[in-house]
């Protein structure tokens, strides 16, 4: 009778703990965001995006806490403070946009010897036990070359426009955007501008070039200064070439118009800024238990012909098109990244 | 700002204990200031009290405190280092690149930069020209070089560097143990030995330290010297901590160093500097800016604005007893 009664007490205490662990682990966990910079309107929108996933999934109970903290500078010993402070207030997990992607391993690691899983996105981190949550840039430049070829069949001379030199966001773009020339060999790169993703700095950086070069049928680009080479071919009295967009408000609504007016078609493509959501969610998945690759590439957020209009209502002025990712939207990106 | 002179005017050296209260408090406040910050974390969080808390919250105050008690020499001599920080930055660069690969072009450099520092003090007493102008020319020549070394974030720090940096010594934890050892060498240094004096005195008095038949060169080519040797000890450090080196990682050190100075009881006018409040002061403010922010636990839309008020509270209170201290 008494191992009879012990076997059925065993059995019950093993299925309530299978029930947990099939159920959400991470309700006790605190997820901690390190953020370097807020100073710009993509990490504005970043921080907002952040804000609605982050109080729902706390609302709901899927995790206990997750804080947002902002350094004050963009230095790089600043933020390493701020992680090593993290470590201390006893966080489970910390999603992290970094001011450097070497100089804070000493910290990560830390945070790592610790317990703590670190999920870095968009300023990413080397050290190798932490989690990068990656866009593919590089196949946004390909793409974006791609969709050039849709709307110029016939080929020509090309402008490109660079971000923020000395930065792996630019470096990669421009390496996709030369592999999508290799391609489409009927497209010619001309000239190249630095527009550090800024629309004043690229409508100064295309009319300084402008004059000097042979007639341009597309623009490609980084996002953040379509609008900025629109006006400065405007001004210059060029025809209007295929400007490739990215995202801005300020871009979507210049297409817009210019849609209404001749039917100007283009393609448009951008990191969104909520993809510290889907950061948040590796980092809930990771504490989960689930196993996750330590890089993950994800897709980057594109807009056509057809869908881009039914966007640009939701974008403040000034903002960038942002989406929300959802837990299941990281179980994808996990399982699509395993090999 | 007739209460400024007057302060000037005072003996630059004064032992305390049998002064008046005020001045008392102001030797204290450093220290006062330190508890109180010390006491909110603990209010706040009290797992950060405790070994491996205060070696995680101070590791990085070490440089700080290294670039402070730089600046300090500068402020002694009646000038200001706006090139601390990129210089402390391009240190880090070679830390990171030659002392690891080639250490001896690593350490030669090194040297190099203590003497380009020693040369600018020459340079400065030399033509009469204005620190600030010289050390912001400087500032830009050492951020350049510095992304010449390292145009992109990387490189690794010595191994000897990274061990030396993660000690962990019995009991004390390593970045107090540090602290205290920086605070006792300067000390002793500065305020303790009678070339010490003569160094004070060629910022808060050169005519007379000049009459005396002292060398004001000298003293100015060796307070720039002892300036170059704690930059590059404080960019030694913090490449021991970060293992990795950033061609900006050094940039906020200016401010700080300054700022670190004046909170730990130094005054602009040269001579009035005091080595321990320094180091105090630079821990003050690494506390105050970092661990304090983030336990607090406020709305990512203040912590910017929250960090800039907590410095000026602290060193408004400073001012504030400064001003007593004269009235008396």
């Amino acid at each position: 009778m008494k191992p009879a009664i012990l076997i059925v007490a065993m059995s019950a205490i093993g299925s309530a703990m299978l029930a947990g662990s099939a159920l959400a682990d991470t309700t006790g966990k605190k997820i901690a965001f390190s953020n370097n910079y807020a100073g710009n309107s993509w990490r504005q929108a970043m921080l907002k995006s952040y804000d609605i996933v982050t109080k729902k999934a706390v609302a709901d109970k899927v995790v206990a806490a997750a804080d947002v903290f902002t350094t004050a500078d963009k230095e790089v010993p600043t933020q390493a403070a701020q992680i090593q402070n993290l470590i201390l207030q006893g966080y489970d997990a910390i999603v992290i946009n970094a001011s450097s992607p070497d100089a804070l391993n000493g910290a990560i690691k830390q945070a790592c010897d610790a317990g703590i899983v670190v999920v870095s996105f968009d300023g990413i981190v080397s050290e190798p036990c932490a989690y990068r949550v990656v866009v593919d840039f590089k196949d946004m430049g390909k793409q974006e070359v791609a969709q050039m070829a849709k709307f110029q069949p016939k080929g020509g001379n090309l402008l490109e426009i660079r971000g923020l030199a000395g930065t792996s966001i630019d470096e990669a773009i421009h390496n996709g955007i030369l592999e999508g020339v290799k391609d489409h060999p009927e497209f010619k790169i001309v000239g190249s501008v630095t527009g550090d993703w800024d629309q004043t700095t690229a409508q100064k950086a295309v009319a300084t070039v402008l004059p000097s070069l042979p007639e341009v049928v597309g623009v490609v680009d980084q996002g953040g200064d379509g609008y900025g080479a629109a006006q400065a071919f405007a001004a210059a009295g060029k025809p209007r070439p295929t400007i490739i967009m990215g995202n801005r408000q300020d871009e979507l609504e210049w297409w817009k118009e210019q849609k209404a007016k001749d039917g100007y078609t283009t393609w448009s493509a951008s990191i969104a800024p909520g993809v510290s959501t889907l950061a948040f969610w590796v980092a809930q998945q990771v504490l989960d238990g689930k196993k996750v690759p330590h890089d993950l590439l994800v897709p980057y957020l594109a807009f056509t012909q057809a869908d881009f209009e039914a966007e640009l209502p939701k974008i403040p002025k000034g903002s960038v098109a942002s989406h929300e990712y959802t837990q299941q939207d990281a179980i994808d990106a996990i399982k699509a990244n395993m090999k | 700002m007739t209460a400024k002179s007057s302060v000037a005017a005072r003996p630059a050296f004064m032992p305390f204990g049998k002064t008046d209260s005020p001045r008392l408090l102001r030797a204290l406040l450093p220290a006062l200031s330190l508890a109180l910050v010390l006491l909110a974390i603990a209010w706040l969080n009290q797992r950060a009290i405790s070994y491996f808390g205060f070696t995680l919250m101070l590791n990085l105050a070490i440089p700080i405190a290294l670039a402070t008690v730089a600046q300090m020499f500068i402020i002694t001599g009646n000038d200001l280092d706006l090139s601390i920080g990129a210089f402390v930055g391009f240190v880090g660069c070679v830390t990171a690149t030659w002392l690891r690969d080639t250490p001896i072009l690593g350490i030669l450099t090194l040297l190099g930069c203590v003497g380009v520092y020693a040369a600018l003090g020459a340079l400065i007493h030399w033509r009469n020209l204005p620190s600030i102008v010289v050390t912001l020319g400087m500032n830009f020549v050492w951020q350049g070089l510095a992304v010449l070394l390292l145009p992109k974030p990387g490189g690794r720090a010595p191994d000897w560097l990274l061990a030396s940096m993660s000690v962990k010594p019995p009991l004390v934890p390593f970045p107090v143990l540090a602290a205290l050892i920086i605070a006792a060498v300067t000390y002793f240094g500065l305020m303790r030995t009678s070339y010490g004096a003569i160094l004070r005195g060629s910022g808060g008095n050169a005519t007379a330290i000049g009459r005396a038949g002292w060398s004001l060169l000298k003293a100015k080519i060796v307070l720039y010297a002892c300036a170059g040797l704690f930059g590059v000890l404080s960019g030694l450090s913090l490449i021991g901590i970060t293992t990795s080196g950033d061609a900006n990682i050094g940039n906020g050190y200016t401010l700080l160093s300054i700022a670190g100075v004046i909170l730990g009881g130094g005054e602009f006018v040269g001579g009035r500097v005091s080595p321990i409040g320094a180091v105090i002061g630079a821990l003050t403010l690494a506390l105050a800016a970092s661990p304090l922010l983030t336990f607090m636990h406020l709305p990512p839309d203040w912590q910017v604005a929250a960090n800039g008020a907590i410095l000026i509270v602290v060193l408004a209170a400073r001012a504030l007893i400064s001003r007593r201290e004269v009235e008396q």
